[in-house]
């Protein structure tokens, strides 16, 4: 893939194994465009974390190349790291210092100048500019967390790493952390988020790649993704139950359940004619009389499990 | 140059040392003087002096190297070992920073530390014997060089150590030892010819030796080998540092 003015992170034949000889990433390749929120999903194990340390420094790749905003990882590691904001997946703060020295000294360590306005407006957006004073150790989980945010946000990034940001969060500041996502989204800031839960990636997401074993399985925009391979299901629940589907019914495939009471259909989304019409009157002209019918959509959470299981 | 980066990691670390000021100051302070009690007052008033000076003060240069080197050693060490253990060496090593400032930072930053507890033991010294300083430019020099090179010690041991036993481990095994064994509460003149061969082996002897001389003008070798040898040494920590920072050893797998 040729980086375009469009494209934020160029990542080109990646590979990693670590000392041990345990291959971490294999050959991948990923654009992320300016601008979106980009998750990246993977059971794990799979490789995430690897690769954003690689991106993000932490991590000396085996092979590939590394571009963010148009500058080499290594070559250039000051203009490419200065963009980047990184919230890490463990909770590791020093203890003792206060949350607005612990922000002023990473916007420090960016080689940015002081700035208190700005370290207070970061911590008034996660909720800390009360705790500002306290001692970190006597934060709760969820503040920690929103610190570590605070702290990647310091020196203004073009783009922002969350590594499972919402592991272990409460409902609330999950739903607060989306929303503090979309608004550097709106401030043309790229997102570009790890998670198991498939619910957020789902919620936030403009695309969404699949990772698994060292590999991106698939990369592909949300809503396209949903629609590709999004399978619908129709329930048909039975009068009464019968023994087995009727041979006529034979082509559509038809799933009867163990007590007879309910047909399942299942067929593609995308198809003009999935033969719903035909199906109900093929039922009928068998003379199984239904109460109900019911459609439902595969979600991404089955999509996901599909992919990593093949 | 990212000095804005050089200065948050260097006020970080000197504001560790405030919060822990028993530990880095006052701790030290208060062992040394320990040490002028026993050996100056209580037993040095029945020891001769040593080449024409009284051994209370003989012993002040070895004392000061004494409590420059175990400090350096623990306040480096400590400064990047912490963070490599809590995990918070990630934001350091994620920043638009260059190897040679992250050693500039937590090197200077525990090089200054040594500094102010040196000027303390100095001037607490001068409450308890008569001191005079011969050469006083070549010991700032002495100075500067011993908390320099054994900060870049402690570095070495912080980011070689992976638990706090390992962190304790070469101050108190090999460090202390050379160290007492360096000539610090006698000339190595006082020991017999083969053990006067063997501490010529020691490092220690050179800084010692070379600061002394800097107080009273005497001295078991050469100054200018004293010099010699504290640059070798500190050459030596150089190149392991960047040898560190080149292969990632211990920092990025």
């Amino acid at each position: 893939m040729v980086p375009t003015m469009t494209t934020m992170l160029s990542v080109s034949n990646l590979s990693k194994v670590y000392e041990g000889g345990f291959q971490a990433l294999r050959n991948v390749n990923l654009d992320i465009r300016r601008g979106e929120i980009f998750a990246l999903l993977g059971p794990n194990g799979a490789g995430k974390t690897t690769l954003i340390s690689i991106i993000c420094g932490l991590v000396n790749a085996s092979s590939g190349k590394v571009t963010v905003g148009g500058h080499d990882i290594v070559g250039d590691y000051r203009a490419a790291r200065g963009l980047i904001g990184l919230v890490p997946q463990e909770l590791t703060t020093e203890a003792f210092e206060t949350p607005i020295k612990a922000v002023a000294f990473t916007r420090g360590l960016f080689g940015k100048p002081p700035n208190p306005a700005h370290i207070e407006k970061v911590l008034r957006s996660l909720s800390l500019w009360d705790k500002r004073n306290n001692r970190i150790l006597t934060l709760s989980g969820g503040m920690k967390r929103r610190l570590l945010i605070a702290k990647a946000l310091s020196h203004e990034p073009r783009i922002l790493f969350l590594d499972e940001p919402t592991a272990g969060v409460d409902v609330e500041l999950r739903r607060d952390m989306w929303a503090l996502v979309r608004g550097l989204q709106k401030d043309g800031v790229t997102v570009i988020l790890t998670t198991h839960y498939i619910e957020e990636a789902e919620e936030m997401a403009d695309r969404i790649g699949v990772i698994n074993k060292g590999e991106i399985v698939l990369v592909e925009d949300k809503a396209e993704l949903m629609h590709k391979l999004g399978k619908k299901q129709l329930t048909v629940h039975l009068h009464a139950p019968i023994a087995q589907v009727p041979p006529a019914l034979a082509a559509y495939a038809l799933e009867l359940a163990p007590d007879g009471a309910t047909l399942t259909y299942t067929y593609d989304a995308e198809r003009k004619h999935p033969g719903i019409a035909e199906l109900l009157g093929g039922l009928n002209a068998a003379g199984i009389a239904f109460k109900d019918v019911n459609t439902t959509q595969s979600s991404l959470e089955d999509i996901f499990v599909s992919l990593v299981k093949k | 140059m990212n000095l804005y980066a050089i200065r948050a990691i260097y006020r970080f670390e000197m504001a560790r040392a405030w919060r822990t000021l028993t530990q880095s100051i006052i701790s030290p302070v208060l062992s040394t003087s320990l040490y002028f009690v026993v050996f100056g007052a209580a037993i040095g008033s029945r020891i001769p002096e040593v080449e024409g000076v009284s051994y209370g003060s003989f012993i002040v240069p070895g004392l000061m190297m004494l409590a420059l080197l175990t400090q350096s050693i623990a306040n480096a060490s400590f400064g990047i070992f912490f963070p490599r253990f809590t995990g918070a060496i990630y934001e350091v090593l994620s920043a638009p920073v260059s190897y040679l400032e992250i050693v500039v930072a937590y090197v200077g930053a525990a090089a200054t530390k040594s500094l102010v507890l040196g000027v303390i033991i100095l001037i607490t010294a001068s409450l308890f014997v008569p001191l005079r300083i011969e050469h006083p430019l070549w010991m700032v020099l002495f100075l500067l060089l011993t908390t320099v090179t054994f900060s870049l010690l402690g570095f070495i041991i912080g980011i070689w150590a992976d638990n706090f036993e390992k962190l304790q481990l070469v101050p108190m095994l090999v460090v202390t030892p050379l160290t007492f064994l360096g000539g610090t509460f006698y000339s190595i003149s006082m020991l017999p010819p083969f053990w006067q061969t063997v501490t010529l082996f020691n490092p220690v002897v050179y800084l010692v030796s070379g600061f002394r001389w800097s107080f009273f003008g005497i001295a078991d070798v050469e100054p200018a080998l004293s010099l010699g040898m504290t640059l070798l040494f500190l050459g030596v920590c150089v190149a392991i540092v960047a040898w560190i920072f080149r292969t990632g050893y211990r920092l990025k797998p």
